[in-house]
């Protein structure tokens, strides 16, 4: 199944957020693929606040079963999350688990006065009541596939499906 | 001898007994997992819940009001329960032995054991003999390893000096009788440090040490020339007891660390100390205090490495 | 009772012959070799194809842990032990609580020993009262007792002029002082042999200086006395050239060797094994290949097991905590032809080293298969190969650094006096 370009539901994204921020709007990027599309939408949105960075790792609910990831990045949250309007920009949503475990780390950090959530593919298979605000667009695909945001060399985004790892179901 | 009981049948992780044998990648992973939660122990909130519901108990043998601490702050950062035990107090005195107390405190549904105990081997014997779902973590047994202290001294290296593979690290002080010593040892050469230099006194270095890939120096001014990193290991009073060492005084003449025997060393050189130090005997207060030292950051960065410890064996099976 | 073994592989150390043969066993002796002895009539016939004889093995140094570490092992369990490893004499050190200082410790000893009817007993009586090292033993009285020798076991005499004084007395009726070679303050609080295996695992170490400074001093001393002194337990290739310097200078002192010597090193002391906690401690690869060698070029003049039965809980401790020693018995022979044949040795001259050797150094008679001997026999299976599970040692001490190995050769059939006392 072809994928759709990356690039362009980028820029669709971007549109429909750009009616909804305010001056004082934060957006904060999950790893990795989401803090590729929120270095971009920082840019396209000429937002204020310094971008922020999460690396769910240590938030996870599968940690008993798939242990400590290989590699876990810092998380970096430059500025007060208390009383902030917070954008959490991921790119492919799938079960909510990955952002259930963004909202309590961000917890941790302060109480934000809102949340909402930019995803670039939606693809359906919600095990939480998790929803995006903002949203790219829905694309259907085998329970045995998974959809990845790729970036080239040059910083080309894209969007390609491959057969999903056996132990990776969650 | 393939088998290495540290790791699982995955080759992942099990306990952390010491760092001799330990592949470089597992290394490298709890230096990289440990910068993680440095972050963390700079937020206002700097809990995590991997371990949450996990009862850790720390199995102290040998007393130490300091490591005990670290160890229980590090564990509490990830949200475990913690339960300190001095049993050098009760259970020992009453003719218990090492393996019916450690049976007893697995029946309390443990799930990690902190040990530190004066004789070596000491953690090896009880990784040998706990249920498959502990871990243990060696906090010290007797001079053979204290594990987290050399991976934490990894860590400040790093942090430092980046790269491992161009130091020059100088080890100085009673190497014979230092568990800190021998795992920063291992620690060093696994990690491609070229060359490791270890200085003291005749009496103070153990006789095949140079069979670890190590230089031995008893003239620390050569031994201090042009090294990038200087560690200064604590020297216990007793040493003076046992025709090791005439006095405190001729020893900090020879081998304390002071603002003139470290000219010596490169310009940007680091000052390490594992702790408690022992001012005027092997380091100078100016020294201690001083632009170069990293002894202060070197505990912080300690909780964080032991948080990576803790999360990544608690997380394998 | 008439025992005729037929068809066996004699092996005799004393005479080097081997050769296939019948044996004949009459009143406890054997009646002779090859030819029966005119109007015999067996009671009961061994067939021994494919088994070797050889002179019931003489172990120097077994720990029976009677009296008073009935919880380590008693003398039902170590006899019993004994003849399943094909020992029928051996001598066992005065390390006891309390030790063997006083005459009716050894009469009550030998009488316990002899009621079982197994091995013969030989205790080595203590050189100072209490082992203390301070004042000398009632000599005259232990020998009468039943003492074939003197010694200090594992504890070091500290004073060189008690020492001196123990021998000169010693000397006086002719007695023998055995003495394992170990100077208690260069090895004080030392678990390990200062190696790089000590270095490593951070165990307190004990030098090679630790037997060598007190090997010169007991042989200076056996020199100033003319007293006859036996080393015992040697563990270092610097001790085993002292000895051969020794010898070849004509003094008259002999040496042994434990089996676990033999084999192992430090190098196996692997994640601190507490069943390689020996002493003295295993030494490195060089000083091993100098313990083999001495065995071979007869410098060390015996193998023996020192067979030391630990209980669980005192080895299931920290490697610095643990208690020394390993169960041996049930090894030795196995263990020895072991080395025979890595070493390329002839199996009687091998043999040699735990019979007829050892027997000279205890002073109890010649060891031989010939006609008019003492009926103490061993028969084995030279090609029997078994897995060594400590759980089925007849030994209560199962610690042993060999647990789980294959071992070659087994004890089918053990005799002494004439009686079969072990049957495989």
């Amino acid at each position: 199944m072809r994928m759709p370009d990356a690039e362009t539901l980028l820029s669709q994204l971007a549109e429909r957020m750009r009616p909804q921020v305010r001056a004082d709007t934060a957006l904060i990027g999950i790893h990795t693929g989401g803090v590729w599309l929120a270095e971009r939408l920082h840019r396209m949105l000429g937002l204020k606040q310094p971008l922020g960075t999460i690396d769910v790792s240590f938030y996870r609910d599968d940690y008993e079963s798939r242990g400590l990831h290989a590699r876990v990045k810092p998380s970096d949250i430059p500025f007060e999350v208390a009383d902030a309007d917070v954008i959490l920009v991921d790119d492919v949503l799938f079960t909510g688990r990955t952002i259930r475990a963004a909202i309590n780390e961000l917890f941790d950090y302060g109480r934000p006065q809102r949340i909402r959530l930019a995803a670039l593919v939606d693809r359906g298979g919600r095990e939480l009541p998790i929803a995006a605000q903002f949203l790219g667009a829905e694309i259907k695909i085998a329970d045995t596939e998974q959809i990845e945001l790729q970036k080239s060399a040059d910083g080309r985004l894209s969007l390609v499906v491959n057969p999903m790892p056996v132990q990776e179901r969650n | 001898m393939a088998y290495n009981p540290q790791l699982n049948a995955h080759g992942e992780l099990q306990h952390l007994l010491t760092i001799e044998g330990l592949p470089r990648d597992i290394i490298v992973r709890i230096l990289d997992t440990a910068h993680s939660f440095l972050s963390v122990t700079e937020r206002e909130i700097k809990k995590v819940p991997l371990l949450r519901g996990k009862a850790v108990f720390n199995l102290f043998f040998e007393p130490s009001t300091r490591t005990r601490t670290t160890f229980e702050i590090a564990a509490k950062r990830l949200s475990a329960d913690v339960i300190n035990l001095n049993v050098g107090a009760s259970a020992q005195s009453k003719g218990e032995t090492l393996l019916d107390t450690v049976a007893n405190l697995s029946a309390m549904h443990a799930d990690m054991f902190i040990v530190r105990h004066a004789q070596s081997g000491a953690a090896h014997l009880i990784a040998r003999h706990v249920a498959p779902y502990i871990h243990v973590i060696n906090a010290g047994d007797g001079r053979h390893a204290h594990p987290t202290q050399g991976l934490l001294d990894m860590f400040t290296i790093r942090h430092y000096k980046r790269d491992f593979t161009n130091l020059r690290v100088a080890i100085v002080g009673d190497v014979l009788h230092s568990r800190v010593a021998r795992s920063q040892i291992h620690a060093l050469t696994s990690l491609g440090v070229p060359e490791v230099r270890l200085i003291g006194p005749r009496t103070l270095l153990p006789t095949h040490v140079s069979e670890l890939g190590v230089q031995v120096f008893n003239d620390m001014a050569k031994g201090l020339k042009d090294v990038d990193v200087v560690i200064m290991l604590r020297l216990q009073n007793e040493r003076m007891n046992g025709a090791l060492l005439p006095s405190a005084q001729e020893f900090f003449k020879y081998y304390g660390l002071t603002p003139e025997k470290l000219v010596g060393a490169k310009p940007d050189a680091i000052v390490m100390h594992p702790g408690p130090m022992n001012r005027g005997v092997e380091i100078e207060s100016s020294v201690a205090d001083g632009r170069q030292s990293v002894i202060l950051p070197q505990v912080t960065f300690g909780i964080a490495v032991r948080m990576a410890v803790m999360s990544i064996l608690a997380g394998n099976a | 009772m008439k025992i005729h073994i037929k068809n066996c592989r004699l092996v005799d150390p004393l005479s080097g012959t081997e050769k296939v043969q019948d044996i004949y066993l009459v009143a406890g002796k054997i009646a002779a070799v090859g030819r029966a002895p005119d109007g015999f009539h067996a009671n009961r016939v061994i067939e021994a194809n494919g088994l070797v004889v050889c002179p019931g093995l003489v172990d120097l140094s077994v720990r029976l842990r009677e009296p008073g570490f009935e919880h380590k092992a008693t003398l039902e369990s170590e006899m019993a032990a004994a003849v399943a490893g094909g020992v029928t004499s051996l001598a066992c050190p005065p390390d006891t609580d309390p030790p063997l200082d006083e005459p009716g410790l050894v009469e009550m000893l030998k009488h316990r020993a002899r009621s079982l009817n197994q091995a013969h007993v030989y205790p080595l009586g203590a050189l100072t009262l209490g082992l203390k090292g301070e004042r000398i033993t009632e000599m005259a009285e232990l020998v009468d007792a039943g003492c074939v020798a003197f010694s200090q076991a594992n504890m070091s005499l500290e004073d060189n002029q008690v020492m001196l004084r123990a021998m000169q007395y010693a000397a006086t009726f002719g007695y023998s002082v055995w003495l394992s070679p170990n100077d208690g303050s260069l090895s004080r609080g030392g678990v390990a042999h200062d190696g790089q295996v000590a270095t490593r695992l951070g165990l307190a170490p004990i030098p090679v200086v630790a037997e060598t400074v007190a090997l010169s001093t007991m042989l200076l001393l056996a020199r100033e006395t003319g007293a006859r002194v036996h080393l015992c337990r040697l563990s270092s290739a610097e001790g085993v050239e002292m000895l051969r310097q020794a010898k070849a200078l004509g003094m008259d002192v002999t040496c042994d060797v434990s089996i676990n010597h033999v084999h192992l090193s430090e190098m196996d002391i692997g994640y601190f094994d507490s069943n390689y906690h020996l002493v003295p401690p295993l030494r490195s690869l060089r000083d091993r290949d100098a313990l083999r060698r001495g065995v071979e070029d007869g410098t060390i003049d015996a193998i023996c097991s020192d067979h030391t039965p630990v209980d669980e809980d005192a080895k299931q401790l920290p490697f610095g905590e643990s208690e020394a020693g390993a169960t041996g018995l049930e090894l030795l022979l196995a263990l020895t032809l072991k080395w025979a044949e890595e070493s390329g040795i002839p199996l009687a001259k091998a043999l040699a080293k735990v019979t007829t050797e050892p027997a000279r150094i205890l002073g109890v008679g010649a060891v031989a298969i010939a006609a008019g001997a003492n009926a103490d026999l061993c028969l084995f299976d030279p090609n029997l190969i078994w897995k060594l599970e400590p759980a089925r040692l007849k030994s209560q001490g199962k610690n042993t650094p060999f647990a789980g190995h294959e071992i070659r050769g087994q004890v089918r059939y053990t005799l002494v006096a004439g009686h079969i006392v072990y049957e495989a």
